[in-house]
């Protein structure tokens, strides 16, 4: 599982790394070549793996869905509120990132609860003040069991319920998914690791520039 | 010559059960109250500077085997998540990881002996498995 993780968190990073001026991010994932016709010749687009629409809720009861995140650069995770495991330190890493970027509007973090039947927004609400994060930043998301452990497979995250009760019933990847304004996948990492974080923020502006340059 | 040998062992043998402490640390209790023990804001209670750990002293080889559930007042704080034990440490792991968290971390907090904890376990034996 761990060992499963390093390698991929070790090839991603093998392709994303460059210098930092002028540096671009790959989109992330499977793609597809598609086929149409135009004007009697055939071309090729390329379709991206793309996440799909979806609707949770926060610890605040509010509505989270595709729309909330149109056109912001946000970073996922999976955890759960009992994890006994990897998710506290998930958790202090994701808040350097919710420190860093509190004050820019066009940066979201989004934390899925693999456990939704215990974290209830009353749960996560609890949870959210402890850290003392807000809502409109960092939304701590619960929902329908099935559609949260298939946006995890859409965001490329190995989540599970083992039973296991040592690990706290669950297992899940550890990782930070960062997410373009077409929520497309720019980047994994390591939300273990300070290190994989200190990447992640500095990716965050690559991904914010692309958006201003695409605006003008 | 066989002196100084006896020493050297003895010396390596003490190094290893202090590193014993911060080993079992790291594998028990720092994904949660983190490498600086310093916890997680409102959510995971210190070690470092814990009044907890000097008020308490007495209930903590048992607080380690069986975890506890309910609220906590650590600095002033008050917490509420539940921690698990580890059922499976020996008395003379639970010694050498309070004697870790005790004087690590900025605490200078009263040692443990061996038997004193051999005592404070004895209402509380492992579960049957």
């Amino acid at each position: 599982m761990a060992a499963a993780m390093a390698l991929s968190s070790g090839l991603f990073y093998s392709c994303t790394e460059s210098g930092a001026e002028g540096k671009t991010l790959p989109i992330l994932g499977e793609r597809e070549a598609v086929e149409r016709e135009v004007g009697g010749k055939t071309v090729v687009d390329t379709v991206y793996h793309q996440i799909p629409d979806f609707a949770f809720v926060d610890q605040d009861s509010q509505q989270v869905t595709q729309n909330t995140v149109a056109g912001k650069v946000y970073v996922t995770d999976f955890f759960f509120t009992s994890c006994p495991t990897i998710c506290p330190k998930m958790k202090s890493q994701m808040l350097r990132v919710y420190e860093k970027y509190k004050d820019n509007p066009n940066v979201l973090l989004l934390s899925h609860s693999i456990d939704p039947q215990h974290d209830t927004v009353a749960v996560l609400h609890d949870y959210a003040e402890r850290l003392h994060i807000t809502s409109d930043k960092w939304h701590l998301l619960t929902g329908e069991k099935d559609s949260i452990y298939d946006i995890a497979s859409k965001y490329l995250v190995p989540a599970q319920e083992d039973g296991d009760q040592a690990g706290g019933g669950f297992t899940h990847g550890g990782h930070f998914i960062l997410v373009d304004g077409q929520r497309h996948i720019r980047g994994v990492y390591d939300g273990t690791e300070a290190a994989s974080v200190d990447q992640l923020i500095q990716d965050i502006p690559v991904l914010l520039n692309e958006k201003q340059d695409g605006q003008k | 010559m066989m002196g100084l040998l006896l020493l050297t062992t003895l010396t390596q043998c003490f190094t290893d059960k202090q590193n014993e402490g911060q080993r079992l640390y790291v594998a028990n209790c720092q994904s949660c109250h983190m490498e600086d023990g310093t916890g997680l804001r409102g959510l995971i209670p210190p070690i470092a500077g814990a009044d907890y750990l000097q008020q308490h002293r007495q209930e903590l080889p048992c607080l380690m085997r069986h975890g506890i559930e309910g609220t906590m007042v650590v600095n002033g704080q008050e917490y509420n998540k539940a921690m698990p034990g580890v059922e499976s440490l020996g008395t003379d792991q639970i010694t050498n990881l309070l004697n870790y968290i005790q004087t690590n971390f900025g605490n200078k907090n009263e040692r443990y002996t061996l038997q004193e904890v051999g005592q404070l376990l004895e209402p509380c034996p492992p579960h049957q498995h």
